[in-house]
This record gives structure tokens, C-alpha cells and sequence, in this order.
């Protein structure tokens, strides 16, 4: 049960019904930014208040909730927003992302497949790709309306102009289903790839820009770049230093003050997880040998 | 030059308000034809351009543009998506303040680059092969296409911009005071590129200017325009040695010779 005095999952069932009409038109337009009445949520803006009001407008009684911050489960955030929606909504929360039906997180796409069923809510601070480029409000929606994004290559263009190479590492801006560029949100581009053809439904949420965008389940979804210049994604030339994962994104942590560094998995119970059936297999490897 | 007309303007006129922007404007611009447009200030001349390259709409009259298919249309009754792909590919605009047409933390390469990628360009070796191509054709040296605007002076600045208009080949350009804020010595080199380029690549252009100078050298045709109205039109040598309507004479005679 959640605790008396709120009403279910917080918002009132008015803003919910608000939300959940722009969420519909948002999954019906893939990547097409929504307005919505963007309300005061108990925390700061920049902590997740796009992303909270979704969960809260499509959270039911039987779902189970995880919440993951930088893809950690046991950051502050994801901690904080896991309790609010324990306490207000009584729902089940985990940290597994199979078991979980409703995934809200910040800077990052589990490393385990999701599946047809399961929803991820974005926390997105600046939802308008566009706006590092162009400042108007005005004229980015007429560029989205007339599919005017050379100015999104452009930014590009300056990256290999200076870098040699597009430096974009987060954030990396997208087409949705061959028509709207869309802001992934600060997911690191490692994630990118991920986000096309997701059997999951994507729901984005912008608190302080007072946004709302989706990518549908299976959408295609394609990273911008240059024929010359293709799309790639980060690796590492070491494996996770704790479930020697090769194929997961890395964190660096810095063990002690004198400089020593490890990299470990990002995604938390995707580590855990293979720790866990490392240890199983043990002893089985040794009965074997 | 072709017979067949390239824009067709008949009876324009641009209202503020009350107040009479422009009015009455009628003229046929062909393939190739640079028309210069004089006037003291608040004459309109620039709400006539403004008017023209659809940054404003008139409140009476037509704009016709023939397309690249050889069609006569109304530029005011296409639709805005159709409207900005035309300003795009056929048609350049060169402000008066390059501030105005280039974006200022974007480098020289990506400023002329961005018409480009905004047709559907998506190899970047071409883009900037093209960029650097079109710089060079304003002469500004190739070693400066990752500079930023702000670092380019006044003239070199201007440069860029017409590069940036002529990177989609338009076939007509519209000028506002081109050579305005320069000193003379770098008005003289804009005149002299502009008045290659604009033979070179057979442009039409519409040049917007009270520096008679300027006409003199660019305009193949002028039109003389007091409070609104064009009050003479005619080839450019005639209306500027033998001016007959007393406007135009003042205009000419105001001319400090050194």
C-alpha cells in the first residue's frame, strides 16, 4: 500500500490523464516533441522531473519499477526515486532489469536486452537537438516541421573540421523512423545503437522544457554522420576488472589517493549478474578439470 | 541573354501599418540581368528587396519566379516548405552585415557547407572539398577554412557569405548594400569579384545600394526609387548620364567628384 495522504503515484489523476494524452500523441508521432504542463515535483529540476512525472502518469498498481542513475541503482538519484514511488505509488521496485516492467533512468539504456512488455523513461535535460545551433524556439520547430536539419551536420561538420573525427560521445543526436532528429538524451553513444528497433517502448521526458517525446517499440532509429565519417561506437582495450565483461560500457574508478584506477561495468546488476554466474559455473568448471 | 522572363513582379506594394513601404513596383528581371535598385534612405528599397526574397510578405501584388522545370509561379502562393527549398537551392541573400547571413560561432568551412548539407549532402570530404572550392573563388586562401567568422575582417567577412549563397549554384541573388560599411579600396576588390562571378556563373541578381558607384559597375539596368515609388527605370548608363526625372538628377548631381 502507499502511504495515505498522497494520491496514487503522487500526481493527481487530472495531470496523469494531461500526461498520458501526450504520451499517446508522442508514441503516435515517433521523435515529434510534445508541450506538456510540465508540474512541481518534489525535487530540483535537472534531478529527473521529465522522467518522474512519466513513470508517475503510466505507473500501475501491478508494476514493478527500477530507477537507474548513470546506470547505477545505488546512486542518490536512482535511490531517492526508487523510495518516492515505493512510498507514493506501494509499488514493487528491483534491481533487476528483467523483472523490472517500468525502467526510469538517467544517462544510460540497460546492458541487457529488453523486451516486448517492458517501458524505459528517459530523463532528458534539453530535449531540442537543435538548440545548441539555433536559439529560437520558433524557427527549430519550423526546421522540425520542414525537415530543415542541415544545420544539425554542421555541428558535425565543425567536429571533423577541428577534431578530425565526430566528438560527439553523448547525447549524439538521431533520426527517428526516417524523419525527426531526435535528442537521445545524455546516454552515452555506446547506447545509441541500442535505441533502434527496441522491442521496449522509449518515453522521453523533459520537466523543465516542459517536453515529452517517444520512440515506439521497433522503430528504426539511426545515428547521424557523414558517408566518410560513419557512426561508431567507444571500446576499451581492457575488460570489466570485476565480471570481465568485453562488450559492456566502462566506468573508470579511482580506488585510492594515490591515482589507482579500475574500469568496471557502468550498469550495475548487468555486473552483478554475470558475477553471479561466474560463480555458479565454478565450481562445475572445477568438478570438469 | 534568354527572352524568357526570369521573375515577373507586377504592381507590389508593401504597407506598414498605414505607412507605405513600397508601392507600385513593376519590372521583368531576365537570365543573367543584374538590376540595381537606388534611392536615398527610406525609400524603400530595402522593404522592395525584403519583399521580393519573401522575408516579408506584400500586401498587394506579384512575385512570378520561372523554376529550374521552365514554370511560372507565384512565390507567394507556394507553401513554406516549397518557399524555403527555393531560397535555398535557386536564390541567395546577402545582407548588408554578414552578421546577419552567416552564423558567427560556426567556421568558415561549415558556414559555406551548410547549404550543402542542407540539400542532402552527406560526404563530408565533398562538403568541404566544395566549401573550400567556393572560398577560393572569393579569394579568401584555403588555409583559413577552420577559422571562425569573428577572425575575418570586414570585406573578408562579406566574402564568406557571398560564398555561402553561391555554394547551391542559385540563378538569381539578392543584395543588400553588398559593399556596405566597407572602405573603398575593398569595395573596389568586392565590385571587381562580384562582377566576375556574376558573369562567370551568368546570375541574375537584384543589387540594393545608394552607392551609385556600385551600380555603375554591377547593374546592367537601374531603377531610381523616392517614398516608395520608382520614379525612373532604365538602362544603367542612361538613367546616370541623362537622368530625366528631377529625383534622379539630384540623385547624380549629388555626386562629389574627386
Amino acid at each position: 500500500m502507499h502511504e495515505p495522504g498522497y494520491n496514487f503515484a503522487y500526481l493527481d489523476e487530472q495531470t496523469k490523464r494531461m500526461i498520458r494524452r501526450g504520451l499517446l500523441k508522442a508514441v503516435a508521432i515517433p521523435g515529434h516533441q510534445v508541450p506538456f504542463g510540465s508540474r512541481e515535483m518534489p525535487l530540483p529540476y535537472g534531478w529527473g522531473t521529465g522522467g518522474i512525472q512519466i513513470t508517475a502518469a503510466i505507473l500501475g498498481r501491478s508494476d514493478v519499477l527500477k530507477v537507474i542513475d548513470q546506470g547505477a541503482d545505488d546512486t542518490t538519484n536512482a535511490v531517492s526515486i526508487r523510495r518516492f514511488f515505493a512510498r507514493t505509488a506501494g509499488v514493487r521496485t528491483t534491481e533487476r532489469t528483467r523483472e523490472a516492467t517500468v525502467i526510469q533512468t538517467r544517462h544510460r539504456i540497460p546492458e541487457t536486452p529488453l523486451t516486448e512488455g517492458q517501458t524505459l523513461v528517459f530523463q532528458v535535460p534539453i530535449p531540442e537537438p537543435l538548440r545548441w545551433m539555433e536559439a529560437s524556439e520558433r524557427e527549430t520547430r519550423a526546421m522540425h516541421a520542414l525537415q530543415e536539419y542541415g544545420v544539425m551536420r554542421v555541428s558535425l561538420y565543425e567536429d571533423v573540421a577541428r577534431h578530425g573525427r565526430i566528438a560527439k560521445t553523448y547525447d549524439y543526436p538521431v533520426t527517428v523512423n526516417e524523419r525527426y532528429i531526435m535528442s537521445p538524451s545524455p546516454i552515452p553513444k555506446f547506447d545509441n545503437p541500442k535505441l533502434d528497433r527496441n522491442p521496449a517502448l522509449q518515453l522521453f521526458g523533459a520537466g523543465r522544457e516542459r517536453r515529452l517525446y517517444a520512440v515506439p517499440p521497433y522503430t528504426r532509429v539511426k545515428s547521424l554522420d557523414f558517408e566518410d565519417h560513419p557512426f561508431h561506437v567507444e571500446t576499451w582495450d581492457q575488460p570489466c576488472a570485476l565480471c570481465g565483461s568485453t562488450t559492456s560500457f566502462l566506468d573508470e574508478i579511482i580506488t585510492d589517493d594515490a591515482g589507482t584506477r579500475m574500469m568496471v561495468c557502468s550498469d550495475t546488476d548487468h555486473c552483478t549478474q554475470r558475477r553471479a554466474e561466474a560463480e555458479d559455473a565454478e565450481p562445475m568448471r572445477r568438478v570438469a578439470s | 541573354m534568354s527572352s524568357e522572363v526570369l521573375l515577373k513582379v507586377s504592381g507590389l506594394e508593401h504597407r506598414y501599418g498605414k505607412h507605405v513601404g513600397c508601392t507600385d513596383v513593376s519590372f521583368d528581371l531576365y537570365p543573367g540581368e543584374v538590376l540595381g535598385i537606388v534611392g536615398e534612405s527610406g525609400a524603400g528599397k530595402s522593404t522592395l528587396l525584403k519583399c521580393l526574397a519573401t522575408q516579408i510578405e506584400p500586401t498587394a501584388g506579384t512575385v512570378e519566379y520561372r523554376g529550374r522545370d521552365g514554370v511560372m509561379r507565384d512565390i507567394f502562393a507556394l507553401s513554406e516548405a516549397e518557399r524555403r527549398l527555393l531560397l535555398r537551392t535557386d536564390w541567395g541573400l546577402v545582407h548588408q552585415n554578414p552578421r546577419d547571413g552567416l552564423r558567427m560561432g560556426v567556421s568558415a568551412g561549415g558556414n559555406v557547407g551548410e547549404c550543402l548539407m542542407a540539400v542532402g549532402e552527406r560526404h563530408y570530404g565533398q562538403i568541404r572539398e566544395q566549401a573550400g572550392h567556393w572560398l577560393q573563388q572569393v579569394e579568401i586562401d584555403l588555409d583559413r577554412i577552420d577559422h571562425m567568422p569573428e577572425t575575418f575582417s570586414g570585406g573578408m567577412q562579406q566574402r564568406v557569405q557571398i560564398a555561402r549563397n553561391l555554394v547551391t549554384r542559385p540563378r538569381l541573388m539578392f543584395m543588400d548594400e553588398p559593399t556596405g560599411g566597407l572602405d573603398v579600396s575593398v569595395q573596389a576588390r568586392l565590385l571587381d569579384l562580384l562582377r566576375r562571378l556574376v558573369g562567370e556563373l551568368g546570375l541574375s541578381a537584384i543589387v540594393v545600394t545608394h552607392d551609385l558607384g556600385v551600380v555603375r559597375l554591377l547593374a546592367h539596368r537601374l531603377m531610381v526609387m523616392q517614398a516608395g515609388r520608382v520614379v525612373e527605370h532604365g538602362l544603367t548608363d542612361q538613367v546616370l548620364d541623362d537622368p530625366q526625372h528631377p529625383y534622379s538628377q539630384l540623385l547624380v548631381s549629388s555626386i562629389l567628384r574627386v
